[in-house]
């Protein structure tokens, strides 16, 4: 019954997959009201597409906010929120959102719960699920019944998006203030070299992770993907290592993918990274630990050696393409 | 300048398969080994690092017990000059703002310039303290910072945004930036080094010292608290091809060629 | 002959620039000997300052060896064109020291002989120098082609930063104009005798031969000019020595009288005479004055040869590591830093010796196999050096984040690789798997103790051969116990990396565990393991074994009774660095061998030459840069001579040798058992152990 606010995100300069995730959590948790924050400069457009999922969408149309800074944000939205007063908030547990949440739910007084995977109610205080060490264990977490409010950080890709959503919302413009956080300062976005890979549209994926052990191992990854006519992708202690570029880096502190097929070889299959796997696709898994964590989120694995699997699987493709 | 690390001690739960304990409201410890939170040793060294290029002073700062001590000595024995342990029974069970607020008593009450702390715990995984912490402070923060370095009284930071990109900040000093893992390459502690350090003397200070109203702080202030620790429920999962590496390799390309992978 | 010239030739007699000859010489020999005693005066300054190194223990063994090794020259045939000529060189120059000595008596004393070379003595050492000089002119010929034509590898590191072949030609130069020299002082003299070409005197014949034909005065000018040019060639020959890397001439004998006689797997304490760690301002070696003197003497002995390079695995397959430019470059510094002329350079103002003068990536590239040091002609120690710069690097922090891993793990959970402390002991299994090993609790007692360290009790492929020894053991009547979770690392990869503290603090805590427990005696599959307790400050009081000499003994005692495994397939063995080189077992795992009937066959790099597989120092776990693996490179030699099957006694071996197999594609060709797992399958009889 309690009203909600959801903060949406634009990943390069479109709506995130979390809006539509963060809406329907909203409403599965009991607000029959949920409205958007929109931030950005020349949003229009999206404006009108959120009006599919959410009862208001609050428009903040600003040059300031033509790049998403946390601290902008969170200072833009703080007295907006005591001001609206949803019960919830709601913000996609990102980059930008671990970025402005705490400062948020400073400001507003608020009890913040993070990387919430499950609501399991919100009629009394706010009962949730997270992990914790390193996703290794569950926790029942609760918020204990606050009148201002709360504020909630989602992981996204936990929760399902309405189907067709049709909620018929209006559009409602808000004034920016002028320097927002002027303690911070925008300097530049660093982009990626001209001529990397862009492992985004790529149909099918090779990932590779920590498994491979060494560099000179990746050999064997790069011949089973060009066997496969796939793109190679990898987890991010690949990069760490500066073994790959963080162009082929998949993970939610990477790049988010949609391939048809991925095949994921000596990868944990950490939330971090499976968070960059989007759409579903059909899943691989070649790892030596039956307990990987992947195998769950896999359709199909393989427990082995992968330095024996491999070259092997790569042999057996060739032999099948004939 | 004067530059404030905050650390914290964490069980090393990596490699190990993690039970929870009979009260159901922890892990099991038995055989855990503790060490300093991994991206607070990132932070260590990029403290350290400041300090050598423009001169000044580092200061690590834990909430927590006395087994906490351990990663303050080691701070020390990396370089930090001096370390602070904020130790009370009344800030046991506090929640994320409730460290927070201890560590906003104790850092106002001395100048800095800079504060610096992992953007999150391997353990609760939380990331809200540093973030908190800089807004109940009233200085500008950025969270998950990937280079770091201090020119003037501004510092110009990398942190990661959204869609695997990078960006660049300004932030004016005092600020508090929370780093990410890789920002550097932490130097090594040897055991040699810890010994050097253990009869440094670290100040305690309390609530009464902080000036803390015990309610604030502890299970009494928390507002988010852990109910009950549980395993994943083990999901139906993947389909585990069976048979000699020949057969299970055999039957993926199937399965590959079914998806139109061929 | 001498004397046989008019006397009023003879250079004593002479006038030179109006002088009479003797003062002239007498200036001469005394400015070179007080430039020569000056130089040398200079080099021992840092000597002086450096640390101590007691090195006069044992008097009658380091006489042996520096008749053996020194005068004997017994390392210089390994590699045997460079080593013959370097031989005959080496003897050539004994010989004709005492020629040297009377062509500078000639100086003063016109006819001058050595006391006792007078004579029909004097005659016969005359041909014998003769005879000399020739063979020492045509080996300087010879090397001289060597190094120019024919170029060979070893002389050309691909990591010298400063050319120093032209030492080597300005040598080579220098000895062939002494050799001349002399033999147209003898040859002029000949011919103005008109003496006939003598084969006792071939050389000084050749040169009379040469300047047959001339008049008079050209031969007194002649022997006149020659005599100058020998001993101020000579003369000058001895000031340049401490200038050059043939300072290894003045330093290699005593280098060789003042050898390391500690077994080699013994690492040199932290600071001699120091016992407690903590004592200790700064550890290891961070500037050139930290070493020992007998570590900086090292480095004036090094002659450049390259021998230690050559037969380093690390360098083969393409690290920054070259041991003969650790020698090279550091005497480079010490001579930069302590000038002939003006003052010492300060420690600040230098380039960093840790750092710069020796990068990090070529001290962290060490598997510390120790083949550099049993190739070196001059007995330079590397180990030790190196162990030391690691220690500072470690004292400073300055240490990969690869290995940092390792290291915390150690000291968290008493192993490398993280694994639960708890579970250490778990390889002798639980119920139907549960080996009659028995878990000793403390005051319990046994008659062996299996010592595994961390490999064999975690990794398991490992795990198989603890095993299949303990297995052995069981069968033949012995029994064994372990320490179960009470044991932890040996903490010899910690030492050899440097945490020196870490080090100790594992080994007091397998001590104490011992101490707990009664046993008769250690065993180990593991030779790291087995170097540290008998060699790394365990200090136990009771014997040691490694596996290889368990099993040997049992099948000898009859026992353990193998089959003889007539598979007509070829067999090798490869040496492991810890087993061999740093203690000396050869024969034991070859006694098993032997005893099972095999068809060994040895690869070239065999015994004390055996090429490190790859896995001292935590090299598992490093990334540090190289071209290729040293395990792939063992596994062609093994390949070069036919093996079907590699035979190891060492965890690190076995892991090394196997991924080799995988990566190069060997797999079904070339099997890798340990030496355990090769007695079980003959004890067994049963070929799908």
């Amino acid at each position: 019954m309690a009203d909600s606010l959801v903060l949406v995100e634009l990943v390069g300069g479109e709506i995130d997959d979390s809006a539509w995730e963060l809406a329907e959590a909203a409403r599965n948790a009991g607000s029959e009201k949920v409205a958007a924050a929109l931030l950005g400069k020349d949003v229009a457009a999206h404006a009108e597409t959120l009006t599919k999922a959410f009862d208001v969408v609050h428009v903040f149309d600003d040059a300031q906010l033509e790049v998403l800074d946390g601290e902008v944000s969170a200072a833009l939205l703080a007295p907006f929120v005591e001001r609206t007063a949803p019960a919830m908030v709601f913000v996609p547990h990102t980059n930008y959102g671990m970025d402005l949440a705490p400062g948020l739910a400073v400001k507003t007084d608020r009890p913040l719960l993070t990387d919430i995977i499950a609501i399991e109610s919100a009629n009394d205080g706010i009962q949730a699920v997270r992990t914790m060490y390193g996703g290794k264990v569950h926790a029942k977490v609760k918020a204990v019944p606050c009148d201002r409010g709360y504020i909630l950080t989602l992981r996204p890709g936990s929760f399902a998006p309405a189907d067709n959503p049709a909620a018929g919302g209006t559009i409602n413009t808000e004034e920016v203030p002028a320097a927002l956080a002027p303690g911070r300062r925008f300097v530049e976005t660093i982009q990626p070299d001209a001529g990397e890979v862009d492992i985004t549209q790529a149909e099918v994926l090779v990932a590779v992770g920590r498994g491979i052990e060494e560099e000179e191992n990746l050999e064997i990854i790069d011949s089973l993907a060009e066997a496969l006519g796939a793109e190679v992708a990898c987890s991010r202690p690949v990069v760490d290592k500066k073994w790959l570029s963080k162009s082929r880096q998949v993970g939610t502190s990477g790049l988010s993918v949609k391939p048809k097929i991925y095949i994921a070889i000596g990868i944990s299959g950490s939330f971090q990274h499976m968070g960059g796997v989007k759409g579903g696709p059909f899943i691989a898994a070649i790892n030596k630990d039956p307990a990987a964590p992947i195998f769950s989120v896999a359709n199909v694995g393989i427990v082995g050696d992968l330095f024996d699997i491999v070259p092997l699987l790569e042999e057996k493709i060739n032999e099948a393409k004939g | 300048m004067e530059i404030i690390v905050c650390v914290k001690r964490v069980p090393d739960t990596a490699e190990l398969e993690v039970e929870i304990d009979r009260s159901g409201g922890g892990i099991e410890e038995r055989d855990l080994a503790y060490g300093i939170n991994e991206w607070d040793n990132f932070a260590v060294e990029a403290a350290l690092a400041i300090k050598e290029e423009h001169g000044g002073k580092v200061t690590a700062i834990t909430t927590g017990g006395e087994d906490d001590e351990e990663v303050l000595r080691r701070a020390l024995a990396m370089g930090a000059d001096e370390a602070l342990h904020l130790m009370d029974s009344a800030f046991e069970g506090s929640d994320a703002q409730g460290i927070a607020t201890i560590l906003h008593k104790a850092i106002s009450a001395r100048p800095f310039d800079l504060i610096l702390t992992g953007a999150i715990s391997s353990d609760r995984s939380s990331g809200q303290v540093g973030g908190m912490l800089a807004a109940k402070l009233g200085i500008p923060q950025v969270a998950l910072a990937t280079d770091l370095k201090v020119e003037g009284s501004k510092a110009i930071v990398t942190h990661e945004v959204e869609g695997g990109l990078e960006r660049v900040v300004e932030l004016d000093l005092p600020a508090l930036v929370s780093v990410q893992t890789g920002l550097n390459e932490p130097r090594y502690v040897s055991i040699r080094g810890i010994r050097k350090v253990s009869s440094m003397e670290i100040p305690i200070l309390g609530s009464g010292d902080l000036g803390l109203d015990a309610a604030a702080v502890g299970s009494a202030g928390a507002v988010v608290t852990v109910e009950e620790l549980f395993l994943p429920p083990k999901v139906e999962g993947a389909e585990m091809l069976e048979g000699d590496e020949e057969e299970m390799v055999e039957q993926l390309v199937a399965k590959l060629r079914e998806q139109g992978g061929l | 002959m001498a004397g046989q010239l008019s006397t009023s030739y003879a250079p004593a007699s002479l006038q030179v620039l109006g002088l009479p000859a003797p003062a002239v010489h007498s200036v001469l020999i005394l400015v070179a000997l007080a430039t020569f005693c000056f130089i040398l005066w200079r080099r021992a300054a840092v000597l002086r300052r450096a640390n101590p190194d007691p090195r006069t223990d044992q008097v009658l063994e380091r006489l042996k060896k520096l008749l053996v090794i020194g005068f004997g020259q017994a390392r210089q045939p390994r590699y045997l064109l460079a080593g013959v000529l370097h031989i005959l060189i080496f003897f050539g120059f004994l010989i004709l020291s005492l020629r040297s000595l009377t062509l500078l008596g000639e100086g003063f004393v016109v006819g001058f002989n050595l006391p006792g070379l007078g004579g029909a003595v004097g005659e016969w050492y005359a041909t014998l120098k003769d005879y000399t000089a020739l063979i020492v002119l045509a080996c300087c010929i010879v090397a001289a082609i060597r190094r120019s034509v024919f170029k060979p590898a070893r002389y050309h590191d691909r990591h010298a930063r400063k050319s120093h072949g032209h030492e080597a030609y300005l040598i080579l130069g220098l000895i062939s104009l002494l050799m001349i020299a002399d033999a147209f002082y003898e040859g002029s003299e000949m011919a103005s005798l008109e003496i006939p070409f003598g084969a006792a005197l071939p050389l000084a014949s050749f040169a009379s031969i040469a300047v047959g034909g001339g008049s008079e005065t050209l031969f007194v000018n002649l022997h006149a000019t020659s005599f100058w040019v020998h001993n101020v060639a000579l003369l000058f020959f001895l000031c340049y020595l401490p200038l050059s890397k043939h300072f290894h001439v003045i330093s290699a004998l005593p280098n060789v009288f003042l050898l390391n006689l500690n077994p080699v797997g013994r690492v040199k304490p932290a600071r001699h005479g120091v016992a407690n760690l903590d004592d200790i301002k700064q550890l290891g070696v961070g500037k050139l004055e930290d070493f020992t003197w007998k570590h900086i003497l090292d480095f004036y002995s090094c002659t450049d040869c390259g021998r230690c390079t050559d037969h380093c695995p690390s360098y083969a397959s393409g690290t920054p590591l070259s041991p003969r430019m650790i020698s090279i470059n550091c005497r480079d510094l010490a001579y930069e830093s302590y000038p002939v002329f003006g003052k010492p350079v300060a420690p600040d103002k230098r380039p960093e010796l840790v750092g710069q003068v020796v990068r990090e990536e070529e001290l962290w590239a060490c598997t510390t196999c120790g083949a550099c040091e049993e190739a070196c002609p001059v007995t330079i120690e590397y180990i030790d050096k190196i162990v030391d710069m690691r220690r500072f690097l470690v004292d400073e922090g300055r240490v990969p984040a690869s290995l940092q891993k390792p290291l915390a793990a150690l000291e968290k959970h008493g192993n490398p690789y993280g694994k639960m402390a708890r579970k250490r002991g778990d390889w002798v299994g639980k119920k139907e798997e549960a080996l009659e090993v028995e878990v000793l609790k403390k005051g319990a007692e046994t008659d062996t103790l299996i010592f595994t360290d961390s490999c064999a009790a975690y990794d398991p492929r490992i795990i198989e051969i603890s095993r299949a020894f303990a297995e052995l053991m069981i069968q033949a009547g012995v029994p064994c116990g372990t320490l179960g979770k009470d044991e932890v690392d040996s903490g010899h990869e910690a030492r050899r990396i440097g945490e020196e503290g870490l080090f100790e603090t594992l080994r007091d805590q397998n001590l104490e565990a011992m101490e707990e427990r009664e046993f008769k005696s250690v065993v180990t599959c593991d030779p790291h393991a087995y170097n540290a307790l008998s060699n790394g400050g365990y200090d136990l009081g009771k014997p040691v074994h490694h596996h290889s000499q368990r099993l040997a003994e049992l099948i000898e005692l009859g026992k353990l009774k193998p089959k003889q495994l007539n598979d007509g397939k070829r067999y090798t063995f490869h040496d492991p660095c810890y087993l061999g080189r740093h203690n000396g077992e050869y024969e034991a795992p070859r006694q098993v061998l032997k005893a099972l009937g095999v068809n060994l066959v040895e690869m070239d790099r065999s015994r004390n030459r055996s090429f490190c597989c790859g896995g001292g120092s935590l090299y598992l776990f490093y990334e540090g840069e190289s071209e290729s693996r040293m395990g792939e490179k063992r596994l062609q030699m093994a390949a070069d001579v036919g093996a079907d099957v590699v035979v190891t006694a060492c965890p690190f071996c076995l892991i090394n040798l196997e991924d080799a197999v995988k990566t190069t594609g060997r797999e079904g060709k070339i099997e890798v058992l340990d030496l355990a797992e090769l007695v079980q399958r003959a004890v067994v009889g049963d070929d799908s152990v």
